[in-house]
């Protein structure tokens, strides 16, 4: 005999909550029709706390930041160039903190730098960070030096390097803004593996909208414009590329981001990039006002999102559902094909 | 330099590809779990050998089960489900008998309240114990009625069931492609010259990806230490030419070792055995060197679908999708740099 001869119903099938065994509750929906042990989670929860979701957006942020400050540069915009360089440093001394004090054991986050491992998204992105970090320092300070050491032979080192060295920078921040998305889709959890095609989009969409927001609340309006330009292309960017997220999803691995946390987060994050991007297209030429109500708003939802993508990927590992049904319809689909 | 199959697929020689060029033969695990009969002197002997810290002892309302999963501080867990379906081609004589349903639903819903309030869903099992606040619960054990005793205490005819109560050591699977080495960006998870899948301990930093990697929910973060622990396989006993402890303590051979060509035979030969006498059930998980991982280097003989023991059915190493994702994270970089210079332009003064 063997175990599909069985009658289903007398083997033990339950969801997460055990709503096949009644009693306890009665549910609306009807429990997703799969086994599990006891319902325990089939993998581990991700052992990563909030500090890896701000810096999926701090390190979106700074990449934002820099491209916009290089293009200053270039253009000739000293507000936007002076707000960008210092901006990306601030977000970057951020993200450094974030992803240092995430470690289980801190004082060895050194050892990131003993390989190089493209098989490994955070290594690359050690790397990258590397390549995208001084280069940005060295900008930010020559931004930062007082007029009366500008003569010196230091201060004109600094700041005749500092051109160069932010460019180079600049190239890789668009890296840095899109390898995030790697980061959490080279992984076994549900959600943000099976988002893997949409997230470098939704993530370098939601860096370019806020970082361009940053830049539109820090600068005067006359010198803001590229950065309304960045901030609107990045929000329709990760409004589209959002939408067209979660309609890719299996339809299991889709409640992960449609349901909870994760979802009000995301909607909060959708609600304000819309606001933010019409704030930015209607009124933030005129009104400093406006410029700076749309920019914070586009800051905002862009830490929502990614709180809210990682959200996802926490709530699909605690339910062994988001594991065995795609799988086992994988499987099923095989032996039939 | 990307080889053949380096990152996905069979793969013959799984040493050499990570660079030893004279080693010994891939050894593994082959866990055959149709002789099994959960003493746990697998998770005692590791425990022993290893000094792997407790993990609390209270039994979690999953019949006999008191480690719940693999983790930092469990590397062999041993599963136990009950389930009122006969073992194949088993004459118990127990669908004749008055007996009780087994426990299985009852405990479902007592555990699954308390997965619910657990900080990473019952996940944390084999790391740290579930912080549990109500009182010990009695699920009953899986029990006969005399015969003779009638329905009026609930066990009457009606109530019969026939019985199986499947017991499973489960381990690190040693992948051929492991997800967790894959993602570790120190290079504290290597492959050793066996095949194998260790930690160093003395560089681990404890960044918590590979236990996001793993396909399988092996890996884990000790709290203790800031590192992640799993199953050596007993690299310090391979060395002295011992088998690994669990092995070694199993009193029923459910847990072989050897040299993974000779098991995955041995393993082929059982289940044909199996088949044969009627156990038509039994299939083999993990053995496949075209499945999702490459094969794995520790190996299973199930009764059931992978699942009932909380296995993935078909889990996948996540790095088979690298070359497609850095595919995508390059346009959408292309993109924002393309996005950034037409701002510049669009907006000349
Ligand atoms: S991926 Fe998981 S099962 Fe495979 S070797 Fe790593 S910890 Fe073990
Ligand atoms: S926690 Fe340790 S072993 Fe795991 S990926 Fe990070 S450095 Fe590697």
């Amino acid at each position: 005999m063997s175990t599909s001869d069985v009658d289903p119903a007398r083997l033990v099938r339950h969801g997460r909550d055990g709503r096949r065994a009644g009693a306890v509750q009665r549910e609306v929906v009807p429990a997703a029709d799969f086994r599990s042990y006891y319902g325990r989670p089939v993998i581990k929860a991700p052992v990563w706390e909030w500090k890896v979701p701000a810096y999926l957006f701090t390190g979106g942020l700074a990449a934002g930041s820099a491209v916009l400050a290089a293009g200053a540069d270039l253009s000739g915009r000293p507000a936007l160039r002076r707000a960008g360089w210092l901006g990306s440093l601030a977000a970057l001394l951020a993200s450094v903190v974030f992803l240092v004090t995430d470690l289980g054991r801190p004082e060895r986050f050194h050892h990131m730098l003993r390989v190089a491992k493209p098989t490994s998204p955070m290594s690359v992105g050690t790397w990258i960070l590397t390549a995208f970090g001084p280069g940005v320092g060295l900008a930010a300070i020559a931004e930062l030096l007082p007029r009366r050491l500008r003569p010196t032979v230091l201060g004109r080192l600094l700041r005749r390097s500092a051109r160069p060295a932010g460019l180079a920078s600049a190239v890789f921040a668009p890296g840095v803004a899109s390898y995030t998305a790697v980061l959490l889709s080279h992984t076994a959890v549900p959600a943000w593996h099976g988002a893997r095609e949409q997230l470098p989009f939704v993530f370098s969409g939601s860096a370019a909208a806020a970082s361009g927001g940053l830049m539109m609340a820090l600068t005067p309006v006359e010198e803001a414009g590229p950065a309304r330009w960045f901030a609107a292309s990045g929000a329709v960017g990760e409004l589209a590329a959002s939408k067209v997220l979660e309609e890719r999803l299996h339809p299991v691995v889709r409640e992960a981001y449609t349901t909870g946390r994760a979802h009000r987060l995301r909607r909060c994050s959708e609600g304000l990039t819309v606001a933010g991007l019409a704030g930015t297209v209607l009124g933030a030429r005129r009104s400093r006002a406006v410029s700076v109500g749309s920019g914070l708003a586009l800051v905002v939802a862009g830490a929502l999102q990614r709180f809210g993508v990682f959200e996802a990927g926490i709530a699909s590992t605690k339910d062994p559902r988001y594991v065995v049904v795609p799988q086992r319809e994988r499987l099923v689909q095989r032996s039939h094909g | 330099m990307i080889r053949e199959n380096s990152l996905y697929g069979p793969l013959d020689d799984v040493a050499a590809d990570a660079g030893h060029l004279e080693h010994p033969p891939r050894v593994g695990f082959f866990t055959d779990t149709s002789v099994c009969i959960g003493c746990k002197a697998c998770e005692v002997a590791c425990k022993e050998w290893n000094l792997v810290p407790d993990d609390g002892f209270d039994l979690l309302g999953m019949s006999y089960d008191n480690s719940g999963m693999l983790g930092a501080n469990t590397w062999r867990h041993v599963a136990f489900v009950e389930q009122d379906i006969p073992l194949g081609g088993q004459r118990t004589g127990i669908a004749e008998l008055p007996t009780g349903p087994s426990g299985t639903p009852v405990m479902t819903e007592v555990v699954a309240a308390r997965l619910r309030h657990a900080e990473r869903g019952g996940s944390e099992l084999g790391t740290n114990p579930l912080e549990v606040h109500e009182p010990p619960q009695d699920l009953g054990m899986p029990s006969f009625s005399r015969p003779g005793d009638d329905g009026a205490d609930g066990h009457g005819a009606e109530g019969r069931t026939d019985f199986r109560w499947l017991m499973e050591s489960d381990v690190c699977k040693h992948c051929t492609h492991a997800g967790c080495l894959d993602v570790c960006p120190t290079g504290a998870l290597f492959r050793t010259e066996f095949g194998t899948v260790v930690v160093q301990q003395d560089i681990c930093n404890g960044c918590g990806y590979c236990v996001s990697g793993c396909p399988y929910g092996v890996i884990d973060r000790s709290p203790l230490d800031g590192r992640a622990h799993k199953c050596t396989l007993c690299y310090d006993r391979l060395h002295d030419g011992l088998e690994p402890a669990c092995a070694k303590a199993c009193p029923t051979d459910s847990i072989q070792f050897g040299e993974l060509d000779e098991l995955r035979e041995r393993a082929n030969r059982r289940v044909a055995t199996l088949h044969d006498r009627g156990v038509t059930e039994a299939r083999l998980y993990g053995e496949d060197p075209d499945d999702g991982v490459g094969g794995t280097g520790a190996f299973f003989l199930l009764l059931d679908e992978p699942e009932v023991y909380g296995l993935p059915p078909d889990p996948v190493v996540p790095t088979r999708d690298a070359p497609a994702m850095w595919r995508a994270a390059g346009i959408a970089a292309a993109a924002f740099l393309t996005a950034a210079v037409g701002s510049f332009l669009g907006s000349r003064r």
